[in-house]
């Protein structure tokens, strides 16, 4: 029996049952596809063939297709890199980090989070991929497999290599945290169903057979994944700073990198988990399950993120100057006034300015406001790696090399098609699978519903 | 065909019915032989006298094997096989090896604790579960009673002690 407060906001709206969380969540599942989900899904897979000529032209031709330069050897590949990994953060915070600190409101968005985490992730690997020229021999300078040179193994000491480890890992355990979830609501549809539906559900279920024996396993299954997975969060941000913070490039060497990334990238996710929640539950009639009370915290996570980046930009603007290192500063100061103070200024204002908008209760609570917001932090953060990145770079030592990075038609379609690419595994995802975790949902009705704080 | 198994299945709506029914039917002398659920019930592994995991000595093995397989790879390769100076350090810079030996540490510790929870749990693709209610995974919880294990006792009372218990519906079932 659980105890939870009455002055608690229940969690689940409109008197649900417990066939109701099944009925409302597996119908969408079963009904076929209709007229919006079909333009939708076809809107997306377009922009992901436009984009892969790009892709094609780019492996084809070679890098030389970007607009990098001797100057700018890294821009909008890494800035697209790092900002989809950043994005890919909230699922696995939402439901490894919310589950340790017994945060039960996470149960109606970690389906979705998680999927949308596994999706953008798979959109990040895009770019070192694609990066690498020759990706088909990429394996051997990745991995450290034996080869003909030596072997001549992969260096452990680069961050980039780390980097490989840090993502690949992170992919791979949140997927498997997210296949485990979905197994029990699988075998709900399963059962639900009948013919090819139940062979295919049937399968994708595992056999899942509901004894309390296989729920006890379940559970400690997914609390030590949630143990594990929280370090690892907050792992592949900070070994993604460290692809900048290790080097010697002045704005880039700084210690602050690490936390300073890993607050940015909850900020950004949880941004993009509110983008995708607010039209899925629109469109399937959730506002039950993902409740004003969802949102409303969703925005307390981006008010606390995004005042922790605005104070590392502060910090680390403070520690350039009082550093007293003339290349530290000058880096600084050319970011806000140099060339580039367009993306800078764009970077605060998105990401410093706006966010605190969400103090307000009525802004923070109304739907439309959160829904713009939400895009606004995104092109935020994507401003914030061009700045780190671009800005640090195109002022070289010498300054006859100094430079732009003015990007391709071919930087453009690399970036759309991994958008295509995102949305295109979305639309499936909601029309494949169960959005809404129903059995993490209904473990939480008893206590937690609306019907309970009459 | 000639039946092997026989069951007597309680359905119960609410959760905290069955968890006092689970105390009722156990002391009462039947031996249960699971419960099934549409969610995990809190506490019900005390209930029937389950004993708790071993999962997480599965993980803690596989993660311990992580940790010594990437440290161990990474000397070899960095310190012994092909050594080279990089930015001016030792060869087996021990700090430069920390991060690969998390990750693969956390790698391990999971796929290896999934691993044995889908072997102990027999989840597997073409697995056919027995399924004593297609409504365990929608909102009913069912308890399953083996006649065979129960041989004691009569049917007809088993029943009437399920249905005393708060069981909304008793049934049979037979799994050829």
């Amino acid at each position: 029996m659980q105890v939870t407060s009455s002055v608690r906001e229940p969690l689940v709206t409109g008197g649900k049952t417990y066939h109701d969380v099944t009925h409302d969540v597996s119908r969408h599942v079963e009904a076929k596809p209709n007229i919006r989900w079909f333009l939708a899904f076809l809107t997306s897979a377009g922009v992901l063939a436009l984009g892969s000529i790009a892709v094609v032209a780019t492996v084809w031709e070679g890098i030389g297709m970007w607009g990098l330069n001797k100057t700018v050897g890294w821009a909008w590949d890494i800035t697209n890199f790092v900002w989809w990994v950043g994005i890919g953060h909230a699922g696995t915070l939402i439901s490894a980090v919310l589950l340790l600190f017994r945060q039960k409101w996470r149960t109606s968005i970690n389906r979705a989070a998680e999927a949308m985490t596994i999706f953008a992730v798979i959109c990040a690997a895009m770019f070192p991929v694609l990066h690498m020229g020759r990706p088909w021999l990429g394996a051997y300078w990745a991995l450290p497999l034996p080869n003909v040179f030596g072997s001549l193994w992969v260096n452990f000491n680069s961050p980039l290599l780390w980097d490989v480890f840090a993502i690949s890992t992170y992919f791979s355990v949140s997927l498997v945290f997210w296949y485990i979830g979905l197994i029990p609501d699988f075998a709900t549809i399963r059962d639900r169903a009948t013919g090819l539906r139940k062979i295919i559900y049937g399968a994708l279920s595992f056999g899942w057979d509901g004894a309390a024996k296989s729920w006890s396993r379940y559970e400690s299954v997914s609390l030590i994944l949630a143990g594990l997975a929280t370090p690892l969060v907050l792992s592949v941000h900070t070994i993604v700073s460290f692809d900048f913070a290790t080097s010697v490039i002045p704005g880039w060497h700084t210690t602050i990198f690490p936390p300073y990334f890993v607050a940015g990238a909850i900020f950004s996710g949880f941004a993009m988990v509110l983008t995708l929640m607010i039209v899925t539950r629109k469109v399937y009639k959730l506002e039950d399950y993902i409740t004003m009370g969802h949102i409303e915290l969703m925005n307390i996570v981006i008010i606390i993120t995004g005042s922790i980046v605005g104070i590392a930009y502060i910090t680390e603007f403070f520690i350039a100057w009082y550093s007293g290192v003339e290349a530290e500063q000058y880096a600084f100061i050319n970011r806000a006034t140099g060339p580039y103070w367009w993306a800078y200024w764009s970077m605060m204002t998105c990401n410093v300015i706006s966010p605190q908008l969400f103090w307000f209760k009525k802004i923070r609570t109304s739907i439309v406001a959160t829904f713009a917001l939400s895009i606004v932090v995104n092109i935020g953060m994507w401003f914030e790696r061009f700045v780190i990145i671009v800005t640090s770079l195109h002022r070289d030592y010498l300054p006859s090399s100094w430079a732009m990075f003015y990007p391709t038609w071919a930087d453009v379609g690399v970036y759309l098609f991994t958008f295509g690419l995102f949305f295109t595994l979305f639309f499936l995802f909601a029309k494949f699978f169960p959005v809404i975790n129903m059995a993490e949902v209904k473990s939480v009705l008893k206590s937690s519903s609306d019907k309970v704080h009459k | 065909m000639e039946r092997d198994t026989h069951f007597v299945t309680g359905v119960y709506e609410d959760e905290d019915v069955l968890l006092q029914a689970i105390t009722k039917v156990r002391s009462s002398g039947i031996k249960i032989h699971e419960v099934y659920s549409p969610y995990p019930v809190h506490g019900i592994d005390d209930y029937l006298g389950y004993k708790r995991s071993k999962l997480p000595i599965a993980a803690f093995l596989f993660g311990l094997l992580g940790t010594t397989l990437a440290l161990t790879m990474q000397f070899y390769m960095m310190k012994f096989d092909w050594p080279m100076i990089i930015g001016g350090k030792d060869y087996g810079a021990f700090p430069d090896f920390i991060p690969v030996t998390f990750e693969l540490t956390v790698l391990l510790a999971s796929f290896g604790m999934v691993g044995v929870f889908m072997v102990s749990t027999n989840l597997k693709p073409w697995a056919q579960p027995r399924i004593f209610d297609l409504r365990i995974t929608d909102d009913k919880h069912v308890m399953a009673i083996d006649i065979a294990n129960n041989s004691a006792m009569e049917l007809a009372k088993i029943e009437e002690i399920l249905k005393s218990s708060g069981a909304s519906e008793v049934n049979k079932k037979s799994f050829e």
